[in-house]
């Protein structure tokens, strides 16, 4: 497949493409909604009071509620519901009164023979989310529900359709559960990647969340479809499960919405269903589907009363929400003028305190991010503002040079110390304007030839001739002088304005 | 009046529910569940415009725990009880499928 230049964020398959058989002129465009599970950082399950935690031998975390034994009853979770708002005020939900649903389905990770979930009433719905390139996809709901415990699948080479037997562990069964359910806004592998990163970055930031996709605290299915560019309407769906990081999410739906433009382009059509990603081979399979999946017989769960959260204690969660990574972009924006896009790697890394500290205290904004994009991806450390501004002033004028501002920061981070008193240990100290011009005149006087051709030769020579100066006076100032200072002296020697 | 369930609904319906129904379970079954479905009939028959939905009772609404953690089930004691574990694990009969 190839993307058609300049597609910007929309990847779009052409007719022709290698492997392809669409009629010329075809092209394609990927629709992809997501549906994110989110584990909620408590203490306990979403309806019982045995822990919540990561690892651990396998049914150690496990008490009757979750096991389903008869006569149990579920009780909420008051820090799950807190944090299920506060993911969507976050998001720009509405908060509203909901109720619990039985989904019923037989599956022995859910000793019960139903998860308990929301269906047509759930805490949040509606919102947005918006990336950092501007795109805002539209948010459908984000309700609460319980994981399920974790099946091995034994035998049969590991493929769950050929396995002999299943190991259960229900150590994660009843853990709380947000489902973020987006509309099919997304358009390309990498928006559905962005989507994920700002999400999780959202549930990390109102600590709803501990985001590891590696561990599955944060799991992704995909909803894919295409259809012909242009075309309003959405083409049949496929839902991808097992993916486990960013890269696969990019990688399925590439594999899945190529797969789907075959078929369509060779006549055939889409099948609604569910497929499996496989890592390994890098392609989406069909599972042998489960006779009647779809038929879960939602109903309201008896065992638990209606969730109305009290307004008072909805506004009290907004005004404890901490500022989210798009309200940083945008302020940072707003201190240096630069497009939201290029701050999320500095907002990402936690940088944009000390990039507004610094923009305050006076330091040219392009020079302090230039700072943190280039030369602090492993982190500020002891970094203080002033003294970055202090660098960048050095820096600017012509005290430092490049490279040497370049170590400085080096140890300014490890330090805490300032940039005087680093360059100065460091004898960096810069060129007199006195001493410089007594150096430049020296080397001049002391290559008459080259000089001559500097000042009579055509453009080209002269670029050569300065770039032969400039190296001769570096040489003699051991790199200490500041190239912009040594240009000027050249020039003003020259007779020119500028060389 | 036209049938409120049909045996095949019936067989459906036993089959979500993993049941296994003789030919006389499933005549009995589907004429009781087509009583139950009668008296649905009749509530329906009542003008309910403007009468919200129930889904529960009573008025009672956020009963909320604290997330305080309580010891759990004793691990070995639970295992006891089922019909075969494994390294720690319950052992079930392959599933088809994954999980929906």
């Amino acid at each position: 497949m190839s993307n058609r230049p300049g597609g910007g964020a929309d990847i779009v398959w052409e007719a022709g493409s290698p492997g392809l058989d669409a009629p010329a002129g075809t092209e394609w465009e990927m629709v992809i909604g997501l549906e994110v599970h989110a584990e909620l950082l408590t203490r306990t399950k979403l309806f019982s009071a045995s822990a919540n935690s990561f690892g651990g031998e396998p049914n150690s975390h496990i008490d009757p509620v979750c096991l389903g034994l008869p006569g149990t009853l579920p009780v909420l979770n008051r820090h799950a519901v807190e944090l299920a708002i506060r993911v969507g005020l976050a998001l720009g939900a509405e908060v509203q009164p909901s109720i619990f649903a039985r989904k019923n389905y037989y599956y022995p990770d859910m000793p019960k023979n139903y998860q308990i979930s929301q269906y047509d009433r759930p805490i949040n719905v509606g919102g947005s989310l918006e990336l950092p390139s501007g795109k805002v996809v539209g948010i459908v709901r984000a309700h609460l529900e319980e994981d399920t415990g974790k099946s091995t699948h034994v035998g049969g080479a590991g493929r769950i359709d050929d396995a002999a037997w299943s190991l259960v562990d229900y150590n994660r069964a009843g853990v709380p559960l947000l489902e973020i359910v987006s509309h099919p806004d997304l358009r390309s592998a990498a928006e559905a990647r962005e989507y994920v990163t700002e999400l999780r970055a959202t549930l990390l930031a109102v600590g709803a969340s501990d985001g590891k996709m590696e561990e599955g605290s944060l799991r992704v299915d995909a909803n894919v479809s295409v259809r012909p560019l242009g075309s309003p309407e959405l083409g049949t769906r496929c839902e991808i499960k097992n993916v486990n990081s960013l890269r696969s999410l990019g990688r399925a739906v590439t594999f899945e919405a190529r797969r789907q433009i075959e078929l369509l382009s060779s006549g055939e059509r889409v099948t609604q269903q569910t497929r499996h990603w496989n890592e390994d081979t890098g392609r989406t399979s069909a599972l042998r589907s489960k006779e009647e999946a779809t038929d879960y017989r939602y109903f309201p769960e008896p065992d638990l009363v209606p969730l109305a959260p009290d307004p008072a204690w909805i506004e009290q969660i907004r005004a404890g929400l901490p500022l989210l990574p798009r309200q940083r972009r945008h302020r940072l924006a707003a201190a240096t003028g630069q497009p939201p896009a290029r701050l999320a790697l500095v907002v990402e890394r936690g940088q944009d305190e000390l990039a507004l500290e610094a923009t305050e205290a006076g330091a040219d904004p392009e020079a302090v991010l230039k700072h943190l994009e280039q030369n602090l991806a492993d982190g500020t450390d002891r970094l203080t503002a002033a003294g970055l501004a202090e660098l960048i002033t050095m820096e600017q004028s012509g005290e430092l040079t490049s490279n040497q501002v370049k170590e400085v920061l080096a140890e300014m981070v490890t330090s805490g110390e300032s940039p005087a008193t680093v360059a100065r240990r460091a004898g960096f100290e810069s060129v007199g304007a006195g001493e410089l011009a007594g150096v430049v005149d020296r080397i001049i006087g002391e290559h008459p030839a080259e000089w001559q051709r500097l000042c009579a030769g055509d453009d080209r020579e002269r670029k050569k001739m300065r770039g032969f100066f400039t190296g001769q006076v570096m040489r003699a100032t051991k790199g200490q002088a500041n190239g912009r200072d040594v240009a000027a002296l050249l020039a003003d020697r020259a007779g020119t304005d500028g060389l | 009046m036209a049938e409120r369930i049909s045996r095949h609904d019936v067989v459906h319906v036993a089959w979500l529910a993993r049941l296994e129904l003789s030919d006389e379970e499933l005549e009995r079954f589907t004429s009781q569940l087509a009583d139950v479905l009668d008296h649905a009939a009749d509530v329906e028959a009542l003008d309910l415009d403007g009468v919200p939905a129930t889904s529960h009772p009573y008025p009672v609404g956020n009963v909320l725990r604290d997330d305080v953690p309580e010891p759990g089930l004793d691990r070995a004691e639970v295992l006891a009880q089922a019909p075969e574990t494994e390294a720690g694990q319950f052992r079930v009969p392959p599933v088809r499928g994954e999980a929906p």
